[in-house]
């Protein structure tokens, strides 16, 4: 594992996080991203953005999430003491908002008058047309056909809150293909539209400013666990589609050097069986989506579809800053596959009567392993990155139940 | 900032240069095609790109199919993923252009694709190939000016033309940026969007030729958009090439059966189509 002094440096101001990164995208577009680093850039520095930010994270979003104690959970693994960062209570039902909130404040500022988000599992798109609605802004979210068939319930939420949602047919009809057609929205409509990307990744500046946005979690989990103990946790858990739940959480701990970090990623079927995606795992450095990252790719470049019973982390890529921390050793990336997901997906419900996510379910299971071989005195804090009602059709179908 | 440097090298723009010369001295603008390599097979698709300069079409773009087009629309799009479904890969797409070379000395070709096929293929390995397959140049969709250390300045220590994209958001502050590193001939998107999805607008056009003529002594040929035999004799008299790609495209897909294979004289069905648009480029 290579040493820095700090690993909360990055992006270079050409957005690498050491290879990663980067903008990779059409010339159309490159004035437009361009403009967009240097509003971003200019809003941090201004105090009434960030109190603007803080002003609807605290009345509107509900911040700050609690930091919970999961008692019944940690007594019946029997080993570390288990802590649930409750994204799940925030106003839509995910981590999603936090972004968006701070995306659509800086769409504002730049004057921008239409907004296009892609979505997978639907928190993303349901967290942007919630706020397109508060700011009564157009808004066109793009979906994968198969994602708007599981997470029926999302997309009429979507509806309800006044957007449009277009399903879109090409490629595994997933979220990939639907980031593919929001891009291509965006080169169609630079002038007007501003595209609220929904993870840490995409072109620079995205991946840092998603991040930026999303360390609200781990900047209250480290306050709140220092109040629930006096000290920080030894081990953060979150799960990962393209990683923004998991580096809002781990950015703020990067520097302490004694917090174990792990991302769990989407085993699908079975690393083994290729229907998967977990890109850190079983991909390959490559460029997608304006940036280089892990990728699922077969040999000749060529990306290969992912799998997942999650939407949300059906994705075959992963955030840059994601990618440089695996190679760095910072970070450990582990697989999780859908029965596990499912099994913890139940378990949760009935141990501490929280629907997770089945994105978080799979970072459940991975704690659900990772526990009882512990110590009694070992912490871990976990990312409850949403809420599980969007799911309860996929598990009442693994059941066998008709609703 | 993008890595800005004087690679020392020109790279060979022999064909390119020779073409164009050839086309002023004709008193007339080129007349140039995209389709996507190995579609709907590598026969068909090798049999349609060797019959292209018969048609009358004066240089070529072949593109390096890619899942995830992402600058493209479905026409373009559906045309690389038969020919991935067909069994296409970089090293098949490289002897085809081989193989048109041999046949063709004097026809301009340049690879046109998405950077992840190259990156994963190896840039150096890439560049070393087209080099001895007689490409003259690559058009990168997603690989921007600031992106230049990848590709762009590699291609061109090697000597193979790199042709960058300007479009309606280049503005004239940008403008140097987008010409620095590039050579050949410049390709002006001429509409705000993906391909095949608006019609080309000659007014605008005209206006942007002249902005980039003030920037750049280089060629420009002007795509997306470009559908008709008419609207290549308009483009081509402002600009000194016109490309069409989608609407080709979707001639090879109407010549398919409804289980994606080539009917009978799919590739000649092609090839006339292409050749009534060249006409536009002739009169
Ligand atoms: C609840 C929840 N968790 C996690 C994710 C995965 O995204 P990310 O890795 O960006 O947090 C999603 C995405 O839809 C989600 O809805």
């Amino acid at each position: 594992m290579t040493q820095l002094n700090s690993y909360r440096t990055g992006p270079d101001e050409d957005g690498g996080f050491g290879i990663y990164g980067g903008r990779f995208v059409a010339e159309t577009l490159m004035p437009l991203i361009l403009e967009v680093q240097k509003a971003y850039e200019a809003a941090k520095d201004d105090p009434s953005y960030q109190a603007d930010i803080d002003y609807y994270a605290q009345h509107y979003v509900g911040r700050p999430s609690p930091l919970y104690f999961a008692k019944r959970m940690t007594e019946e693994l029997g080993g570390a003491k288990i802590y649930f960062k409750r994204e799940e209570l925030n106003h839509t039902g995910s981590h999603k908002i936090n972004n968006v909130m701070g995306q659509i404040l800086l769409a504002r500022r730049m004057g921008k008058t239409r907004i296009i988000a892609e979505t997978g599992a639907g928190q993303h798109g349901v967290a942007t047309a919630t706020a397109c609605a508060l700011f009564n802004m157009p808004c066109k979210v793009y979906m994968g056909a198969v994602d708007v068939a599981r997470q029926a319930p999302n997309v009429f939420r979507m509806k309800l809150l006044g957007a449009e949602v277009q399903a879109v047919e090409s490629g595994s009809k997933t979220l990939k293909d639907a980031l593919n057609e929001a891009m291509r929205d965006w080169v169609a409509n630079v002038e007007d539209t501003f595209y609220i990307i929904g993870t840490v990744a995409g072109p620079h500046p995205y991946p840092a400013m998603v991040r930026d946005f999303q360390c609200v979690i781990g900047n209250e989990a480290k306050q709140q666990m220092l109040e629930a103990e006096g000290r920080l946790p030894d081990t953060l858990v979150a799960c990962v589609g393209g990683g923004s739940n998991a580096m809002g959480l781990f950015h703020p701990f990067l520097d302490d050097k004694g917090v174990n970090i792990v991302g769990v990623e989407a085993a699908g079927h079975g690393i083994e069986t290729g229907e998967h995606a977990a890109s850190l795992t079983g991909g390959r450095p490559g460029v997608l989506h304006g940036n280089r990252m892990y990728l699922l790719q077969d040999e000749d470049g060529q990306v290969v579809e992912p799998y997942s019973i999650s939407a949300g982390l059906d994705y075959p890529g992963i955030g840059p800053e994601h990618s440089w921390l695996k190679d760095l050793g910072r970070a450990q990336y582990v697989p999780v596959t859908d029965k596990e997901a499912v099994d913890a997906f139940k378990f949760c419900s009935q141990m501490e009567g929280i629907l997770p996510a089945l994105e978080c379910a799979h970072a459940i299971a991975y704690v659900r392993k990772l526990a009882p071989t512990l110590p009694k005195d070992h912490i871990i804090c976990m990312n409850m990155s949403g809420r599980g009602d969007k799911d309860v059709n996929t598990i009442a179908e693994i059941m066998g139940v008709s609703l | 900032m993008a890595e800005t440097m004087d690679t020392g090298f020109q790279p060979d723009s022999g064909r390119i240069a020779a073409r164009f010369a050839k086309l002023k001295a004709e008193g007339r603008g080129g007349f140039s095609t995209f389709v996507s390599a190995g579609d709907p097979d590598y026969d068909t698709g090798l049999e349609i790109l060797l019959g292209l300069p018969d048609a009358g079409v004066d240089m070529i773009e072949l593109g390096m199919p890619f899942t995830d087009p992402m600058a493209d629309g479905p026409a373009v799009e559906a045309a690389g993923l038969r020919a991935l479904k067909a069994g296409q890969t970089m090293t098949k797409t490289l002897a085809m252009a081989r193989a048109f070379r041999d046949v063709h000395p004097d026809t301009p070709l340049v690879l046109m694709g998405y950077y992840n096929p190259i990156y994963s293929y190896g840039v150096d390995r890439f560049l070393t190939d087209v080099k001895a397959a007689g490409v003259d140049g690559l058009i990168v969709v997603d690989l921007p000016p600031e992106e230049d250390k990848e590709l762009c300045l590699p291609a061109l220590r090697a000597g193979i033309n790199f042709i960058r994209l300007a479009t309606p958001t280049t503005d004239d502050h940008r403008l140097p940026t987008v010409l620095r590193n590039t050579s050949g001939f410049v390709y002006y998107i001429s509409i705000l969007g993906i391909t095949g999805t608006k019609e080309i607008q000659a007014d605008p056009v005209r206006g942007a030729i002249t902005r980039l003529r003030r920037h750049t002594d280089l060629p420009i040929m002007v795509g997306f958009g470009i559908r008709t035999a008419e609207q290549v004799r308009e483009i081509t008299q402002v600009a000194d090439a016109a490309v069409v790609g989608s609407a080709i495209v979707d001639r090879v897909r109407s010549n398919l059966d409804a289980d994606g294979k080539p009917l009978p004289g799919c590739a000649k069905a092609v090839l006339d189509y292409v050749a009534e648009l060249a006409a536009g480029a002739r009169n």
